[in-house]
């Protein structure tokens, strides 16, 4: 079974260089899958009217994000004639992409970081800081 | 009507014009909803006994399913049961919170001041029996809002007693009686959404926000300055719903399930003050249930007022909540119908019951000539005096939430009527802002008569259609017990 590494990706600069990351420092018939998580949860309150029209919603943030993020980024590995596959999840970004680590036996994460200050970690999380305290496997944090 | 007093408005300026038309439609629309029957000298509108007899008859039919079904109803709320495919779309937790935000409003703070006032403490009683009673009455409709909902070609999705009744009913071959009562439902729910779901809050937002600033001598005192208030009101809820800033709404939003735990925080304040009374008020409320003093009627006259105002309150039976509850995620609408169940407990069994015993414990019934959300505010006042501003603020925001969800309904009601035309849409949203103005300018008595008998108006065709799709309620019930039951249905972290 080939080695599988997850990159997570948010669309961001950092995204991109820890996609280039893993696919400098892959070797052999690795798997690279690329997921880009839109951050959601299931406890918000939201308005009737965004409610009736979620699955809309919920479809067209997956159009987007693996046309304008995900698919690029394929296309760039692709050229490195790296085997990729691109995913794009709804849910809380760490979460997820350690649930994605787990179902398909990776052996390790990488995402990028977007440098953001302390108070700004405080107040909103980082999905870097989230992830290293949760994950099962080792996480590369590129800068 | 609705243009007439609007000219009456611009012609004269004062809110009696508005006040006088408005008693007159009031008047007429409740002697026909409320046809009273007397017993021992009690007036009963049938209407109330109509959904009494719905609440009692659900709960033995589905066999305590408000009671068995709770700690599953939590579970799924907190999504023990939604698997990974499902993240994205509308949660139970979502789909709950919409329509608890939609129903918690001035029914929980002033509505069960008017119960006391009417009916004594004992009232109090009969309203949280009540609320547990019609966890089973919405659970048996918003099953159904959720199996018979329609997906429409854009994806959307539209919900509630205007597709359960034409569609459900058109499967059992009953296509025009359907189609009838779906209008009727339509029409109804046209006229609740002006009247306790936007009249009545404004009323009672004004009252409090008069309250604060000063009483009849205040800057709010005059009867212009209701009309202003009203335009103000009128003009914040347009921005939302004619203008589509929906940036405010989804602020409201949030705001609303804090200002919720607060007020019920305050309450708890107020009780631990005066601690030592509790007991000597849940007498109060089981004598007064039971053997009421001075009140008319007896101990029917309570039950009735309590079973008016949880019902006026938590809209079980109504139709409403199906229309929020209906866009959940999920391919076992009963998983719905579980969830729904904990709103009348959280709005009446909890809410309501806070306020209540704020009103008793506190004396503040006792006192002759204060009405609605000002007795509740006195209540708290004698503990907390700076608490009426911040429940001014919190009035006027359920009140505004509330609007938004009720014109949300209307809305629907209205598509469904006219064919989604944009037209109509538009037409019954202007009304709608009228409404906000006219229920600001009219007195109390006059606006919670017009709203009550509009809004149990929408239990008459809706009740006719959930009895008749009982079976199919129960049907869906079963087969998910037994799924439960043979671990078909199991918890995401159980499952292998």
């Amino acid at each position: 079974m080939p080695e599988v590494i997850v990159v997570g990706v948010d669309g961001s600069e950092a995204g991109a260089r820890a996609a280039h990351f893993a696919a400098q420092h892959v070797q052999g018939p690795s798997l690279v899958v690329v997921v880009y998580v839109v951050p959601w949860s299931p406890y918000t309150v939201q308005t009737a009217e965004e409610n009736e029209r979620r699955s809309v919603a919920k479809q067209r943030e997956t159009d987007s994000a693996q046309t304008s993020i995900v698919d690029p980024l394929l296309a760039e590995l692709a050229d490195k004639d790296l085997k990729a596959e691109g995913l794009v999840r709804h849910g809380h970004p760490a979460e997820v992409l350690c649930e994605i680590a787990t179902e398909r036996s990776a052996s390790h994460i990488v995402v990028g970081r977007r440098g953001q200050s302390r108070v700004r970690s405080l107040l909103f999380g980082s999905t870097p800081g989230n992830l290293i305290q949760i994950a099962t496997v080792p996480v590369t944090v590129v800068p | 009507m609705g243009a007439a007093l609007l000219l009456a408005v611009q012609e004269d300026g004062s809110s009696n014009i508005i006040n006088e038309n408005f008693t007159r439609l009031s008047t007429f629309v409740q002697d026909v909803i409320f046809f009273s029957v007397k017993v021992n000298g009690a007036k009963i509108p049938l209407v109330v006994v109509w959904l009494i007899f719905a609440a009692v008859f659900m709960t033995v039919y589905f066999r305590a399913v408000n009671v068995r079904g709770f700690r599953h109803a939590i579970g799924l709320v907190k999504g023990d049961y939604t698997g990974p495919d499902e993240e994205g779309e509308v949660s139970h937790f979502q789909a709950l919170a919409t329509a608890v935000s939609g129903t918690v409003g001035l029914g929980n703070i002033a509505g069960v001041a008017v119960a006391i006032t009417i009916g004594g403490p004992g009232a109090t009683f009969w309203m949280i029996l009540a609320g547990l009673l019609s966890m089973s009455t919405k659970f048996a409709e918003c099953t159904l809002g959720v199996k018979y909902r329609r997906v429409n070609a854009d994806g959307s999705i539209s919900g509630g007693p205007m597709y359960y009744l034409s569609r459900g009913l058109a499967e059992q071959g009953k296509v025009r009686l359907g189609r009838v009562l779906a209008v009727v439902f339509a029409v109804f729910c046209i006229f609740g959404s002006l009247g306790g779901g936007n009249a009545f809050q404004s009323n009672q937002a004004l009252a409090q926000m008069r309250t604060v600033t000063g009483g009849d001598d205040g800057l709010l005192g005059g009867s212009g300055a209701g009309i202003a208030f009203g335009v103000v009101l009128a003009i914040f809820v347009g921005v939302v719903i004619i203008g589509g800033i929906k940036r405010i709404a989804r602020v409201t939003d949030k705001l609303v399930p804090f200002m919720a735990v607060f007020y019920v925080t305050a309450c708890l304040i107020v009780l631990g003050g005066n601690f030592g009374a509790i007991p000597e008020a849940f007498g109060l409320i089981v004598e007064g249930a039971f053997t009421p003093d001075g009140i008319t009627g007896g101990v029917i006259g309570v039950l009735i007022t309590g079973f008016q105002r949880a019902a006026f309150s938590n809209e079980a039976g109504l139709g409403s909540a199906p229309i929020a509850h209906s866009a959940v995620q999920t391919n076992r609408p009963v998983t719905e119908g579980y969830v729904s169940l904990l709103e009348p407990f959280i709005d009446t069994v909890v809410i309501c019951t806070m306020t209540a015993l704020t009103i008793v414990i506190t004396g503040a019934y006792t006192e002759v000539g204060t009405e609605g959300v000002q007795l509740t505010s006195q209540a708290f006042e004698s503990v907390l005096p700076w608490f009426p501003n911040v429940l001014a603020v919190a009035v006027l925001l359920f009140a505004f939430s509330t609007q938004l969800a009720w014109s949300y309904y209307g809305a629907k009601a209205t598509a469904y009527l006219f064919n989604e035309s944009k037209t109509a849409d538009t037409v019954y949203k202007a009304i709608f802002l009228l409404f906000i103005v006219i229920g600001a300018a009219s007195s109390l008595d006059v606006v919670i008569g017009f709203s009550d008998a509009m809004i149990f108006a929408m239990s008459i065709p809706n009740l006719i259609g959930v009895y008749l799709l009982l079976r199919v309620v129960k049907r869906e019930l079963r087969e998910y017990e037994q799924d439960r039951a043979s671990g078909v249905i199991v918890k995401v972290s159980e499952r292998v």
